[in-house]
């Protein structure tokens, strides 16, 4: 299909505010009679509150109020409280905020407070609160025993907490790298295990870590927030203007009309800042108690633990090769270290498996459990990511073991658009990864770098290749479009700005279908006040294909009513006219028309649902509201997502990567990266590309360098700041990272896209630690990351030990 | 500390000359808290793990910058920057391991505004005791990091006393390789001190890595010609290739007579709290040439006497590698 906007470059409209430095965050943001909030945060990983004495803090000069647990209603564990009642449960958990007329008065009034705890067990690894007798993270135990369905990773869990423990021998089994019996509390299976487990030629068993990751997102989640004749504005660090509002206005204890969300742009989410969050009902109720503008700043050090984590992983995985290459079996144990929330991902691991290898039979077996560390959540391809990274090695293994190409091999297990994913073996919109993969396989030159030497001078050379995998879109949002009687059109959307710039590039879906002048529109977002419409998150790289549906429904409603406007003054039927140049026209004789202005004017004459006084029904209440109130101002397009729908559309990468391990210091160099998507149409190119470097470095990252360390002797963590946490720099990843697409459009978008930014760190990550493994002769470490100190360790033939399963630890 | 991150109230001196810093130095005595580049400073003072009544900011005094020769090598200003130490072309000429040494410090950022004093006489970097805690080396009675749990991937695996943290610096094996010395200033006069001599282990004294004492500012570093256009090598192993601390660092002067070693100078640094000579693999190698043959003679001989602890037993097999590439390079 030949464009006009869809698949071409342009400038996003935030640009020039990033690159000047003009763009605002909240933390920008002031107000006349604002006050300063600081929090007082645990300082201990497991203990209860016994008094709380702020008096001589309330003394001080400048010193204006304080918000406690008292002013909040009751949070039922292991939801994350606002602020801790009874009990703190991580190192850096808010207890309390105090408000003062200057940052500076409210750090010194941090200083006299008075907490007084009694210290309580605490731990930092789940096998060690599993075994017998280990300690457990909250007094009624160490697990969910769920008493509902299980939603998301930013999901509250429903059910009861208590302890489960598994006797010591299976956790030493697990150790061992042998399948334990023990008690799970989720999971799920397909197909007959056993008897495909018995047609395999190869069956490959290895336990596996993963580090939680921290979500360091560069602008921490500040908020400046006021309130003004009954409604709330909250200037928040957010994934999108829509999706947090009802639960924030729950969380105030408002109505969602009460509430105005302004948000600009947000510097990082990756899942953290996708609904609203515990900290968001500190500064709005604090400031609604004082009745005074209130900015709480959130500090580098508390970012790290109130920004919450990805989950880490101890599992065990039995996977079965038929002797054709096909992946008849996998049995998956997956512990998730669910911090105090127990957010866990288990799912999304065990059905990136069942993706990307199509095993005919599987079983997942699940036990989150609680730990004193920071709250877990969704982060970037959770679950699918940290599975890419020790299962890569792993499945490289089993090929190798069947004397097969380790590309050859996943081509002849990838998912095709026939293909069933997950345990409900449910269906693909599209997916085309043989097509990337062949793609990939001719650019990387595969066969020439596979069969080189392995041997550089001092220097070992590896090449890998993985694959990343995230559901990428969702269905039935809505879209709304104005166009001015000046012929101005604004695109309405609640979609975020993270920076990767999908709000802008789904919006362009108006401009295409009404064939206009990117000029001629304007995106209209970043304030709830300027009524946008029930749009999803800026995240789980679902954007690009439900927001260009989104789009698409509500320019396609404006484009009918044009020409139904048009037909009523010029004769004839809708099927008869056409549009061209901003102007809509008979299409026999182009004279008998009007431009989009004119239409836009009729518009408000005729009223009804030309301008928004009528709307369908299956509007979500928010975009009602919307609606509602642009009422009169123009021809409104408004439509709910009813186009035809397929199960889930996938986002699938594959990433090939050179690395040159240096035997002396152990520092891994990438020589050379190859990412190829299965994204359907490029909707952004630049976009598109940013998205793939970006994922590829953190890809790195994973694999490499990021880490999440706590002492298990005092609870405290050992990587807080982004120095600590070893985020990989310019300096450790390629200056030139190579991407590309199958570029087949995917049949269930108008536009032919779907999402990508989550796979994109999958890939990456997997990809080198398949080189890893390649470059070390097949030795797996079943860790991330694989850092210097554990190659020079292997190389030496030291005595470490990474089958200890330890998490939170170097 | 977590929810602190501005600084905290404290009395600010900007003295403009060296003589007036003294002077204060001497009357504030512990109360004051010298700034140079802030890179160590405001870390400690933010976060409030460390307090002062007092600043005496060094910022204004042009004497303490810049690179001057001298009758018997070059002058080096304390507060000269790492970014102007990494660019200086006589540095660069004569004596590049400390050009080296100073471009692999932190990041481009950091050298800007970190300074050569700062550098060598910064803190340590053990994360238990920049948390604040009560830890031998804050004046307390244990250590947290030597322990069979405790999270001490990067801490020592010689020197240990009681504390097992080890030096950052990168410019201080560079230094003591070149057998520099220290110029230290009072209000009673000047003493200079050699590199080797500055640094101290926390079995002389645990709550200081220098010899630097209540009172005193290091005013500049003086090289002499001993080393001048040797031959050297200076290699940082770091988890990043910017922004970090060395896991180990090596940095290695070498005068040669043809083929042959005739002197040299082996400085471990990241190993011990303070920069660690080589001496015995400085004996092995006089005399030898650079080659396989001698690079293997040298064996475990930088390792020896090693105490590992739970997670930095790679810093063994590390120190031995790098003795053998400084052997072997070029």
């Amino acid at each position: 299909m030949t464009f006009m906007h869809i698949g071409k470059d342009f400038v996003p409209p935030d640009v020039e505010g990033k690159v000047t430095g003009d763009a605002k965050y909240a933390e920008d943001f002031r107000r006349e009679g604002m006050v300063f909030a600081r929090l007082l945060t645990s300082p201990m990983p497991s203990a209860r509150i016994t008094s709380i004495d702020a008096s001589a803090a309330l003394r001080m000069d400048g010193v204006i109020g304080i918000l406690t647990a008292d002013d909040l209603p009751p949070t039922m564990p292991p939801a994350n409280p606002i602020l801790a009642s009874e009990y703190v449960t991580y190192v850096g958990q808010p207890i309390l905020a105090i408000a003062a007329t200057s940052e500076h008065i409210a750090e010194n009034a941090l200083d006299q407070i008075k907490v007084e705890f009694e210290r309580r067990d605490f731990v930092v690894d789940p096998l060690d609160s599993l075994v017998e007798g280990g300690p457990d993270a909250y007094p009624e135990g160490n697990a969910m025993v769920l008493t509902a369905p299980e939603g998301d990773e930013n999901t509250a869990l429903v059910g009861v907490i208590k302890p489960v423990k598994w006797p010591a021998e299976e956790i030493e089994k697990l150790r061992r790298g042998e399948e334990p019996d023990g008690t799970f509390t989720a999971g799920w299976e397909y197909g007959d295990l056993d008897g495909e487990f018995a047609k395999c030629d190869v069956v490959v068993e290895e336990s596996f870590v993963t580090a939680g990751t921290p979500h360091q997102c560069m602008e921490p989640r500040t908020s400046m927030v006021y309130w003004e004749n009954g409604k709330c504005y909250f200037h928040a660090s957010t994934q999108s203007q829509s999706a947090v509002n009802n639960g924030l206005a729950a969380m105030l204890g408002i109505l969602p009309d009460d509430l105005v969300i302004i948000n600009e742009n947000t510097g990082g989410g990756f899942g953290s800042k996708g609904t609203s969050y515990p900290t968001m009902g500190i500064s709005g109720n604090l400031s609604r108690l004082l009745n005074r503008p209130v900015q709480l700043r959130i500090t580098r050090e508390e970012e790290f633990y109130i920004g919450i984590g990805r989950p880490g992983m101890q599992g065990w995985i039995k996977t079965g090769l038929t002797a054709e290459g096909k992946v008849a079996a996998v049995d998956l144990i997956i512990i998730s270290d669910g911090g105090p929330t127990g957010q866990n991902s288990a799912s999304s691991s065990a059905g990136h498996i069942s993706v990307l290898f199509q095993p005919s039979a599987m079983r997942l077996r699940n036990i989150p459990i609680f730990t004193n560390t920071t709250p877990r959540g969704a982060q970037r391809g959770p679950g699918q990511n940290e599975m890419a990274a020790v299962l890569a090695p792993i499945m490289d293994k089993a090929a190798n073991q069947l004397g097969m190409d380790r590309v050859a091999f996943r081509r002849l297990n990838a998912a095709n658009s026939d293909s069933g994913i997950y345990a409900d073996q449910s269906p693909v919109t599209s997916a085309f990864m043989a097509e990337a993969i062949d793609k990939g396989v001719e650019m990387f030159a595969w066969q020439a770098k596979a069969s080189q030497p392995r041997r550089r001078g001092n220097k070992l050379v590896g090449v890998g290749v993985g694959q990343g995998y995230h559901g990428a879109g969702g269905y039935g949002y809505d879209g709304l479009v104005r166009i001015h009687p000046s012929g101005k059109i604004d695109i309405h959307s609640g979609v975020g700005n993270l920076g990767t710039y999908s709000y802008a590039a789904t919006s362009r879906t108006v401009a295409e279908v009404l064939q206009c002048s990117w000029d001629s529109c304007e995106i209209v977002h970043a304030r709830t006040d300027k009524h946008l419409p029930h749009s999803s998150v800026q995240g789980g790289s679902n954007t690009i294909f439900t927001h260009s549906r989104s789009n698409y429904v509500a320019a396609m409603d404006a484009l009918n009513k044009l020409k139904e406007i048009a037909a009523a003054d010029f004769g004839g039927t809708v099927e008869e006219y056409s549009i061209g140049d901003e102007r809509v026209f008979r299409t026999d004789d182009s004279s008998k028309g009007m431009s989009y202005g004119e239409a836009a004017q009729r518009a408000i004459e005729l009223g009804g649902h030309y301008s928004g006084q009528e709307y369908p029904e299956d509007l979500n209440p928010i975009t009602q509201r919307a609606v509602t109130a642009l009422a009169g101002s123009g021809l409104i397009g408004a439509a709910k997502d009813n186009l035809e729908r397929k199960g889930t559309p996938p986002g699938e990468i594959i990433g090939f990567m050179e690395i040159e391990i240096d035997a002396d210091t152990g520092k891994i160099e990438v020589t050379d990266y190859l990412a190829v998507a299965d994204c359907g149409t490029i909707m952004h190119p630049q976009g598109f590309s940013q998205q793939m470097n970006g994922g590829g470095v953190w890809g790195i990252g994973m694999a490499a360098y990021e880490r999440h360390v706590y002492d298990p002797q005092n609870g405290l963590p050992a990587n807080v700041g982004l120095y600590q946490s070893k985020l990989p720099s310019m300096l450790d990843v390629p200056a030139n990272m190579a991407s590309a697409a199958a570029d087949i459009p995917d049949p269930f978008n108008p536009m032919g896209g779907r999402g990508i930014g989550e796979p994109s760190q999958g890939c990456a990550v997997a990809a080198m630690t398949s080189a890893i493994a390649d470059a070390l002769d097949g030795h797996l470490f079943n860790r991330i990351p694989v850092t210097a100190d554990m190659i020079v360790n292997h190389v030496a033939d030291n005595s470490y030990g990474p089958r200890s399963l330890k998490l939170n630890t170097f | 500390m977590s929810s602190h991150d501005v600084m905290p109230d404290m009395d600010l001196f900007q003295p403009l000359q060296i003589e007036d810093a003294l002077a204060l130095a001497d009357r504030l005595g512990d109360s004051a808290w010298l700034l140079g580049g802030g890179q160590d400073t405001y870390g400690w003072l933010k976060d409030r793990a460390k307090t002062s009544e007092a600043m005496i900011d060094l910022n204004g005094i042009e004497s303490l910058r810049g690179v001057r020769e001298t009758a018997d090598g070059i002058e080096i200003g304390a507060l000269t920057t790492l970014t102007d130490l990494a660019n200086n072309a006589l540095i660069k000429e004569r004596y590049g391991l400390l050009s080296s040494a100073a471009s692999r410090v932190a990041s481009p950022q950091i050298r800007n505004a970190g300074t050569l004093g700062g550098n060598v006489s910064q803190d340590v970097r053990c994360w238990y005791y920049r948390r604040g805690l009560d830890c031998y080396r804050a004046g307390g009675n244990l250590c947290y990091a030597d322990t069979p749990e405790g999270m001490n991937r990067e801490h020592a695996i010689f020197g240990a006393s009681r504390c097992v943290a080890v030096n950052p610096s990168d410019t201080g094996p560079a230094l003591v390789a070149l057998e520099a010395s220290m110029v230290i200033k009072s209000v009673d006069g000047e003493r200079t001190v050699l590199a080797e001599d500055y640094f101290v282990g926390p079995a002389n004294d645990i709550e200081n890595t220098t010899a630097l004492r209540t009172g005193e500012i290091l005013t500049s570093v003086r090289i002499p010609s001993t080393w001048a256009n040797a031959t050297f090598f200076f290699e940082k192993v770091a988890d990043r290739n910017v922004w970090d601390f060395a896991l180990v660092s090596m940095a290695v002067a070498m005068k040669m007579d043809g083929d042959t070693i005739e002197d040299a100078r082996f400085v471990a640094g990241a190993v011990e709290c303070k920069p660690r000579r080589l001496a015995d693999v400085e004996n092995a190698v006089r005399g030898n040439s650079r080659d396989e043959a001698t690079a293997d003679s040298i064996g475990t001989l930088a390792s020896n006497g090693a105490r590992v602890l739970a997670h930095n037993q790679y810093k063994v097999p590390m120190i031995d590698n790098l003795v053998k590439r400084a052997i072997l390079a070029g």
